[in-house]
This record gives structure tokens, sequence and C-alpha cells, in this order.
């Protein structure tokens, strides 16, 4: 067991953990705006892969360039749903709510099985092909670049929240639907703003992914579980803490997977949870 | 009661009865996933089962195989075969009750199927209660002929024999090119599958004397394989034994080449690595990968009967032979020649004939040494054949005898591909 190889296996998890916080911040944004948990944000990051895909197969364009594109096509995807779908029952019953996000998720990927077939597919060559090395260690151009993507997407996401007209409205409508309502912010328009950013970035993290990771109809399924636990942990609505939440686990996952046993890599991320609840059951910067 | 229908009634029962006494027709009920997830390998099974029976009632002997264009079978003065096919949609209790309606409906001398293992243990269970044999030709569970059952007969070698093939390839590495491995690592999906593959591998290996430097289980469902393969390359194994499916099989090569990881071999338990999808994906990145199979279109080089076979599948559905459907098409032949001579239809000659069958491999489109049952119903003559991703192609590269390219042995690391 040499340093070397412990490095390694921490900036491996590093790498994995920021995708999983790319996907986690859509998911905590839309929840911490409109207090509706969006269960079929995993088939908003499949849809993300998916264009990606068949902008690749079909035209030969990388998943890199074609980025901005499919991003604006998941954000167009977002506001749909929502004026569509979600704009129906922001008052109705929270089990109503789950129902309709869950039988979305059902719909998105019976169609994606339906019209794409459930085949495994992949985008076999892609500009961010290779590895990056350095004093002996190395990683995946794809899994850096995606990482890079991930911090620069989240730092975006951040400043745009911080320090823009609409960001401001976005977090206050937030804080308090009323108040914000009263101070002129049309709330329908949040709402629809907050699932377009959501489904976006879901986007980015689906068309990233797709220059290394298989695509199928059931992906989301396989990092929708890591998401959820991640918008927990780092507080429901909290970018900032959903972004640390990830590097927490994709670190405990996979040092944890390669120090102990592989088997039992989720059990470790799931008692990180438990212990952090325990202890703020807030999240670790969610507000109390 | 005395009607013009009743007679006819009567008529056709006469018919019917006598149809049944006669011995112009022998029927052999056929069970396979016809609808369903599994649906288009069931379809496969039923075209494969359906030209041997077609064979050996017709007239051309080109194919070369005893029994192919006899025109029947002769044993029973050249009564024909007919297949009664069923769908057990991949569920273990349709099954059963389709075999139990195949026997009961259709008085089948005796019932082959039904690929799903789990399947084949449910519609096997009702042969056995009524004394019908039944011949199963694909399904790789080693516990399906550990049951005791006195009608159960099985042509094709299952998952045991798979790994003792595979220790067998690396004793005729050492043996023949001089090519040297102590340490393995077992690396393997958590299921039923990976799990029970690894278990027989942990065995044999400790058996020929090789040294187990990691076991590696992983849940397959993941999103990354990061840690597992850390874990192994921290072993410094020669070879990787992997058992996978396809998403998880295509997630480890990438991962493998990210960290830099490379054994001198990577021995592949099929499933994921021999869908075609991985090849698809996998690119020149697949290449190298060592599988074992039970089938592959390039023996037909060494027997050309085979190519013939495959010829023949080719006029009439467009598709070529794979390991299902060859086992398929040699079931049907294993039982036409067990009826053939038992000369009878009855259920115990049958079986007596089937405890007695002794086929040569020559007469086989299968790479065996050829078929005879032992006590369980197992056939002790089978094996497998052991193929290496060359040029994106799947080659036979074991038993050496039948191999068609010369095994590429250590793996080339990845940035000298």
């Amino acid at each position: 067991m040499t340093v070397e190889l412990l490095l390694q296996t921490l900036l491996s998890g590093i790498l994995v953990g920021l995708v999983y916080a790319l996907v986690a911040i859509g998911l905590t944004l839309i929840f911490g705006v409109m207090d509706i948990v969006n269960f079929a944000h995993g088939e908003f990051l499949m849809f993300g892969m998916y264009a990606a895909f068949w902008g690749f197969a079909l035209w030969g364009l990388d998943p890199i360039f074609t980025l901005p594109l499919t991003t604006l096509m998941l954000f167009a995807v977002g506001v749909a749903v929502y004026k569509l779908v979600i704009r129906r029952i922001t008052d109705a019953p929270m089990l109503s709510q789950i129902f309709a996000t869950f039988g979305l998720m059902i719909l998105f990927r019976g169609l994606a099985q339906y019209l794409w077939k459930p085949d495994f597919r992949s985008v076999d060559h892609t500009v961010v092909a290779g590895k990056v090395a350095f004093l002996g260690l190395q990683f995946g151009l794809p899994q850096v670049v995606a990482a890079v993507g991930a911090v620069a997407t989240t730092a975006a996401l951040w400043w745009f929240l911080r320090f823009t007209r609409l960001g401001a409205a976005l977090e206050a409508t937030a804080a308090d639907k009323e108040a914000a309502a009263l101070m002129g912010i049309d709330a329908q328009k949040m709402f629809a703003l907050a699932w377009g950013i959501g489904a976006a970035c879901a986007g980015v993290a689906g068309a990233l992914l797709s220059t290394y990771y298989p695509i199928f109809p059931e992906v989301g399924s396989t990092f929708i579980l890591v998401a959820f636990v991640l918008v927990a942990l780092g507080g429901f609505g909290s970018v900032p803490g959903a972004f640390w939440a990830g590097i927490l686990v994709g670190v405990v996952e996979v040092m944890g997977g390669f120090l102990w046993d592989p088997a039992y890599k989720m059990v470790l991320v799931l008692s990180l949870y438990l212990v952090v609840v325990w202890f703020r059951p807030q999240g670790l910067m969610g507000k109390a | 009661m005395t009607s013009p229908f009743r007679m006819l009634t009567l008529l056709a029962v006469l018919t019917l009865a006598s149809r049944a006494s006669g011995q112009e027709e022998i029927r052999i009920g056929v069970i396979y996933p016809l609808t369903g997830s599994a649906a288009s390998t069931g379809l496969e099974l039923k075209n494969a089962a359906q030209l041997a029976a077609d064979l050996i009632n017709g007239t051309d002997k080109g194919l070369g195989l005893p029994l192919a264009g006899a025109g029947g079978l002769p044993g029973l003065k050249g009564a024909k075969i007919k297949l009664v096919f069923a769908d057990h949609q991949g569920n273990p209790q349709v099954g059963a009750s389709e075999a139990e309606r195949l026997i009961a409906e259709h008085k089948v001398a005796a019932l082959q199927g039904a690929y799903f293992s789990t399947v084949t243990t449910t519609a096997s269970q009702v042969a056995e209660r009524n004394g019908v044999p039944f011949l199963n030709a694909d399904s790789s569970s080693p516990a399906l002929t550990q049951r005791g059952f006195k009608w159960f007969f099985r042509t094709t070698p299952h998952d045991e024999l798979f790994v003792q093939n595979a220790f067998e390839f690396l004793r005729d590495l050492q043996k023949t090119k001089g090519i040297q491995v102590k340490r393995i690592a077992i690396f393997a999906e958590n299921t039923e599958f990976g799990t029970g593959a690894a278990k027989l591998q942990e065995r044999y290996a400790k058996e020929n004397g090789y040294e187990i430097v990691e076991k590696v289980l992983y849940p397959p469902k993941g999103t990354q394989l990061t840690s597992e393969v850390q874990k192994l390359k921290a072993s410094r194994p020669d070879i990787v034994m992997q058992s996978s499916y396809l998403g998880d099989a295509i997630l480890s090569m990438k991962t493998y080449k990210d960290l830099g990881f490379l054994p001198t071999g990577l021995l592949a338990n099929n499933a994921g690595f021999n869908d075609s999808e991985f090849l698809k994906t996998m690119g020149k990145d697949g290449n190298y990968v060592i599988s074992r199979e039970v089938w592959a279109l390039d023996l037909g080089t060494k027997k050309p009967v085979i190519a013939r076979a495959n010829a023949l599948l080719q006029a009439r559905h467009g598709v070529n032979f794979n390991g299902n459907s060859a086992r398929a098409f040699t079931g049907i032949f294993a039982l036409a020649d067990a009826i053939n001579r038992a000369g009878s239809t009855k259920p115990e000659a049958i079986q007596k004939a089937l405890q007695e069958t002794n086929i040569p491999g020559a007469d086989l489109i299968m790479p065996w040494s050829g078929i005879q049952f032992d006590a369980t119903g197992q056939n002790t003559k089978g094996a497998g054949i052991i193929v290496q991703v060359q040029d994106g192609k799947y080659a036979t590269v074991w038993p050496f005898d039948l191999a068609s390219k010369d095994v590429i042995w250590p793996m080339p690391a990845w940035d000298k591909r």
C-alpha cells in the first residue's frame, strides 16, 4: 500500500464525487425553490446522455461541442415538464406530487426504451479521449474534463444565485414564496426557471458523462440514489451543500471500497449519511 | 344421439387414435421462451430445432450427419419427427404447466427445453413425475444434474466444466508455450452468476496450486468501479478471472485503461464479454480479452460439418449458428438418435436408449468428443472452448487442435496497440 496508490484513489474519489455533485445540484435547486422532490431527475440525466449520443451517432458531433446545445435542450425539457405537469400540482398534497414525478420517471424510461431500444450505447471516440498522468498518477481525461465541467457549472450557478437580480429573485422565492410575491416577483416564472436550470444541470452532467459512461434507458437509476443522498447530506436546497457533499461521498465511496471491501462501499456512504443527519438533521449546510 | 354429428365424432376419435398408435409421426415437445425478454433467443432456438427435425425427416444427405437425410427414423419404419413447440415466457410456473400440457394433450414421446436453468428445473420435474424423458441442451446450472432424476439428460456441459476448462487452458499454456501463471485475481459481480463462478474458480485454483491474490465482488449496478480496479491493481495479479454482465464489463475495461491496469491475461466468463454490444462499444480496447464459449463459427475451418450446417441455417433464416442454437440443434439429433435406437416411442425404451447413447464427436456440430450420459444424466464428453478477441472478432484459441488462431499472450499494453 503505497502513498501513490492512496493519493490516486483519493483523487479518483474526488473526480467521481464532482460528477455526483453536478447531478445533485439541479435536484437540490428544484427542491429548495419548490419543495418538490423530483424523482424523474435521473431521467433528465439520461436525456442529456442520449442527446449527446445522438449528436455523435447521427452527425459525428463531439459531446463536448454539443454541450451548450444539450444544456439548452434540457433547460427546455425542464421548463416544459414544469408547465405541463408540475404547475398543476404545486399546491397538491405531497403524495400527489411524489406520484406525479415518480410517474414521469417511469414514463421517461419507457419512452427511452421504446424509442431507442434497451441496448447499451456509447460514444466511442471523443476529443477528450486519453489520459492525464503526473507524479506517477493517472486519470482518464474524460473524467478530469467532467470534473472540471462540474466545478465550472456549480461555480456559475452559485454566481448566478448570488450576484444577479434574477438569481436573487430565485433565492427570495425559495426563502419565502408569499413575501417574494408581495415584492413583485412572479413565482410561476421562478418555478419554471428552477426546473429549467435544474434539468440543464443534469443535461451538462449527462453530456460530460456520455464521454466515458455507457448510455442506456435505466442509466438514471444508477446515479439518482447517490444524488438523493447528497441533497439530504448537503442540506435540502443548498447548492454549495450538495457540492461539498458530492466530494465527500465520492471520496468515502472510492477510498472505502479500496481500503475495505468494495461490496460494502454504499454501506459506508449511507452510514456517513446517517451519522451526519444524527448530529445535523438539516444536513451539512442546510438551514435549521 | 344417433346423429351424423356423433358418427363424425367417432370417426374423428378413431382417426386420432390410429394416428397415436401408428408409427408415422413421433411427437417431441419443445419448450422455449418464445415471448418475453428472451424472445429473440427463444426464436433462434426454435428455428435451429426445427431445422434439425426437417433434416432428419428430409432425404438430403448432404450435411453428413447420421440420420440427416434419412427420410424419418429408420428404426421406426421411417416415422417422421414432429416438434410441438410451447412458450414458457421465461416463467418457471408456465414452463411446468406447458410441460404438463404437452405430455397430457399431445402425448409427446420426449421433451426438450428450456434454456433458462430455472424453467428447466420446473419443467423437468413434471417430466420426471410423468416418466417422460427430458433432454436439456442449453442450461448450465450444475445443480440440474445433481437432483438424482432418472428421466433427465443434459447434453451441454455445465458451469463447473467451464471453470475446469479455464484451468486446463492455463495448464496447456504452461506445457506448450512455457507461460507461467501464478497469481490469480477473481473479479465478479455479486449476484448468483458471479458469486457461483467465483466460488468454483477459488476451489479449482487451490486444487491446482495457484495463488488467489485478490477476490473482489462488486454490486453490478454501480456508478463506478474505481475502487475495485484499484484493489485488483494493488494485488499485482498475473491474470484476472472475471464474471460480469454487459454494463459492468464495459465500465471495468474502461477503468482498467484509465488507471493503467493490465494483467498478462484476462479470462472472462462469457456473459457481458460475449455480447455483440461489448465489442462494438470497446472497439480495439476490447481486443485480447479471452472468454469461455460453447461454440464458435470459426470451428468450421477444422470441422467442415459445422460450416455445412451453418450454410443451411443461413439459407433458411439468414443468420449464423451461435452457441445456443447449435446446442438446441444438437439436442434434437441426440433425441432422434435415442428414439431411433429404441425403435419405439415407449418412454421406458427411450430412457434406456438415452442411457446407452454413445455418439462420436465427429457426428456433432459441437466441439465435443461425443455424447455419453453418466448416471446423473450429464453428458460426460462435452467440452467448452476458449476464444480470444483478435481484430475485433472472437477466434477459437483452445483446445489447440480446434484453434483457428494462436493465442496472443501477454495482452499488449494499452498504449502499444
